[in-house]
């Protein structure tokens, strides 16, 4: 049965994928769907249009709400054979990795009908409206405010840290509904169209430079409430169901695909001595990232065979996050040694690349306060799996 | 992708060693052997016990009386090990030596040895080491004289030294290097012996003109630099392995400690500054226990990378329970200290595990030589 399916997939990715979709992803071409998606290669249109069709951009979706519907391990089969040849993913999406699980989760049918479709389509982009300038880590004490009128929620506040939101066209969010409540039980979770008067996005620039970050300012905007997912002031265990997600979705997002091997890197760039790195410290340290490294590898691995056999993700994620995110901060550190004097060179000589990973040794540092910080995971790890008080 | 999960039966031969070790050699069992003076460090009837479980021959083939069971059914025992601080002649005489006579040894001596170490009858010490380092150059030397090799040199901390039954000489021939099996009783063979920190036996070995025969020299006259690499791999991850179960076995005394000891009025566990130490162990704990399954599955499949995975694990764990057990002392506090609490023989056998087959900066040299940087 599975070796059938594997042959299926496996010829209809052969006929379906165009040549240039099975070079690794550049960065400009990348595809994230929505109302301003330029396609900047043409074929990648085709590409997700026809993995669109088959429901493979959110393979275990159900097939009613415009997925795959395959079973788990189908969605393995087509990953490892997209591995095999090479396939770029034909759509990121904040919806299929964040959105679409809550949704599946809490949504009323009304609601999956509307918004799940078009998520697999790649037709509208979303993005996540959490942070506030007084909300971070203490994500509760979020002051944004939705007042139902009628039939609709008029929004007033801010969002900040909100990726992606300038080229966004829909914001999933957390606002206050209850001000009188505590704070987790005054929250609730609602979608709101950012094509209207009362938003504003607006790009932050960070030390690294440009950023996909954004503020997002809402003034009287405006929101139906049907908008509103799972219990009015019930948003909260709906956000953390999400957060769950979203930090694996950013031990995936780390990952650079393009990047020549650190320890290669270091050997064309670095004094050797008998085809070794001459500097014993350095070599140490990288072998011990490396070997880190490996390990977190392989400690993913272990837990997606757990979870297969029906161990819960929950606080796992917790650990993926908190590690992942240290190792790519160590592996930034080591790359700009590497590099040495040209890692210094912010515009100007050098190249492209080198200067590229000069941002991304800067950017990677807040990789580890994205998505709740080292010490909140410390925290959510002591706390759900040691049960410290 | 290896397997990662675990067959029935090594779920059940799990839950035995867990049995085992629990009722027959708990912790307090490494204080006795100190605390008596123990000579052989270890009870030969236990031994016995393991044979008639099948474990002495777990790596050992069907033909030869073994249960062929693989290092990962042997990883399951040695960790359970590891949490009581049993130590056992499991490393030597099963990971060490059963390993490489299986794959090195002639017939016949395949026929002698390997049903009397799978019956319990043989305990076999490795002798390889030389100096104050693993991994330092071998001088002892073995020369062929009138159909004998006489042995000539000294070999560094041999552990089970006064149980054995024979002993597994390294030494340099004329052929490059060679292993060769010298009985426990034989003449010029001069021992040392001394108390490790922990409390358990070992000897250093003089080796004044040993004569053996031919045939005691394990296999053919090859080289056996590539069986002493095995040997390395086989034995530090047997360690990493142990070293797995005993720093999670701190790690959980740790935590149950935190949970009950009271200081200004709470629990000590509620301070943040003691659950961010622990929740990085906890994560540390994780990754060392994929590395610990990944080299001992490598070590069955005689995976091409098995240098790599076998350095990976024992440095990391080298690391690793060195961490958990000095975090083990300090948040225990002052009865961390005192000899009558059982959290400092973990200290001490973590330094003991850390040197032997390999530091972790040797491994760490060992597994970047590996990917040639």
């Amino acid at each position: 049965m599975l070796q059938d399916f594997r042959a299926e997939v496996r010829q209809w990715l052969e006929a379906n994928c165009p040549a240039s979709m099975r070079t690794p992803t550049m960065e400009e071409e990348e595809v994230w769907g929505g109302r301003k998606e330029q396609f900047k290669n043409p074929e990648s249109k085709v590409w997700l249009e026809r993995m669109a069709a088959k429901g493979w951009t959110a393979p275990e979706w159900p097939k009613a709400y415009g997925g795959g519907g395959l079973k788990p391990q189908e969605a393995l089969i087509l990953k490892e054979e997209m591995q095999r040849l090479g396939c770029r993913p034909p759509l990121l999406s904040f919806g299929i990795w964040m959105l679409g699980p809550v949704l599946l989760q809490y949504g009323t049918e009304e609601q999956k009908k509307k918004h799940l479709p078009e998520i697999v389509q790649g037709k509208v982009r979303w993005c996540q409206g959490y942070s506030e300038p007084a909300a971070g880590s203490d994500l509760a004490s979020l002051q944004t405010r939705a007042e139902l009128v009628g039939d609709q929620f008029i929004i007033n506040g801010s969002k900040v840290w909100t990726s992606y939101a300038d080229s966004s066209d829909w914001i999933f969010c957390l606002v206050r509904t209850d001000p009188n409540a505590g704070k987790q039980q005054g929250i609730s979770f609602m979608l709101i169209d950012m094509n209207q008067p009362g938003v504003k996005a607006e790009p932050i620039r960070l030390i690294s430079g440009a950023s996909p970050f954004c503020e997002v300012f809402f003034s009287d905007a405006k929101t139906s409430k049907d908008n509103l997912i799972g219990p009015l002031n019930g948003g909260w265990q709906i956000a953390k169901a999400l957060l769950t997600h979203e930090r694996q979705a950013i031990s995936e997002i780390n990952k650079k695909a393009s990047e020549l091997p650190l320890e290669i890197q270091a050997k064309h760039k670095l004094p050797t001595r008998n085809g070794q790195l001459a500097d014993e410290h350095f070599r140490q340290r990288l072998a011990a990232w490396h070997m880190d490294n490996t390990a977190f590898e392989w400690t993913l691995e272990r837990e997606m065979s757990l979870q297969k056999a029906g161990h819960s993700p929950g606080a796992a994620s917790s650990m993926f996050k908190l590690y992942g995110t240290e190792l790519n901060k160590r592996k930034y550190e080591l790359m700009m040694e590497v590099s040495g004097f040209q890692s210094l060179i912010w515009e100007g000589a050098g190249d492209e690349k080198d200067r590229q990973a000069t941002r991304d040794w800067l950017r990677s540092k807040g990789n580890s306060i994205e998505g709740g910080t080292s010490e909140i995971q410390l925290n959510v790890i002591a706390k759900r799996v040691l049960g410290l008080p | 992708m290896m397997n990662w999960d675990m067959t029935d039966e090594e779920k059940l031969l799990k839950v035995s060693a867990a049995n085992f070790f629990r009722e027959k050699m708990p912790i307090n069992h490494l204080r006795r052997i100190r605390d008596t003076n123990d000579p052989l460090g270890f009870p030969r009837e236990a031994w016995q016990d393991m044979a008639s479980l099948g474990w002495t021959g777990i790596l050992i083939d069907e033909d030869h009386g073994g249960l062929n069971f693989g290092f990962r059914g042997l990883g399951l025992i040695l960790e359970a090990a590891g949490r009581q601080l049993a130590a056992t002649p499991l490393l030597s005489t099963v990971a060490g030596a059963s390993r490489l006579l299986q794959k090195n040894a002639n017939l016949e001596q395949k026929e002698t040895l390997l049903p009397a170490i799978a019956a319990g009858e043989t305990i076999i010490a490795l002798a390889h080491d030389e100096g104050q380092h693993h991994g330092q150059d071998i001088s002892t030397h073995a020369t062929l004289q009138g159909g004998k090799y006489v042995i000539q040199g000294r070999k560094s901390l041999v552990l089970d030294a006064a149980l054995a039954d024979q002993i597994l000489v390294l030494a340099r021939t004329d052929q490059g290097l060679g292993w060769f099996l010298v009985p426990h009783k034989t003449q010029g063979l001069q021992w040392e012996h001394f108390r490790l920190i922990d409390g358990r036996p070992a000897a250093h070995l003089s080796l004044q003109r040993v004569e053996v025969p031919a045939s005691a020299r394990i296999g053919t006259m090859k080289d056996a630099t590539a069986s002493y690499e095995d040997l390395r791999n086989a034995c530090a991850v047997g360690l990493a392995t142990e070293m797995l179960g005993a720093a999670t076995a701190a790690f959980e005394m740790t935590l149950a400690y935190l949970k009950e000891r009271k200081q200004f009025g709470v629990a000590i566990g509620t301070f943040q500054a003691l659950q961010h130490r622990m929740a990085n162990l906890y994560c540390e704990l994780e990754v060392s226990r994929s590395v610990v399954q990944r080299a001992l599955a490598a070590l069955d499949e005689d995976h091409a990378k098995t240098t790599v995975f076998a350095s990976l694990a024992k440095g990391k764990l080298n690391d690793v329970m060195h961490a958990v057990a000095t975090e083990s002392i300090q948040l225990h506090g002052g009865i961390g200290m005192t000899d009558e609490h059982n959290i400092g023989f973990f200290l001490k056998r973590s330094r003991i595990n850390n040197e032997l087959f390999g530091s972790a900066s040797f491994h760490r040299d060992r597994y970047a030589k590996a990917l040639e940087f």
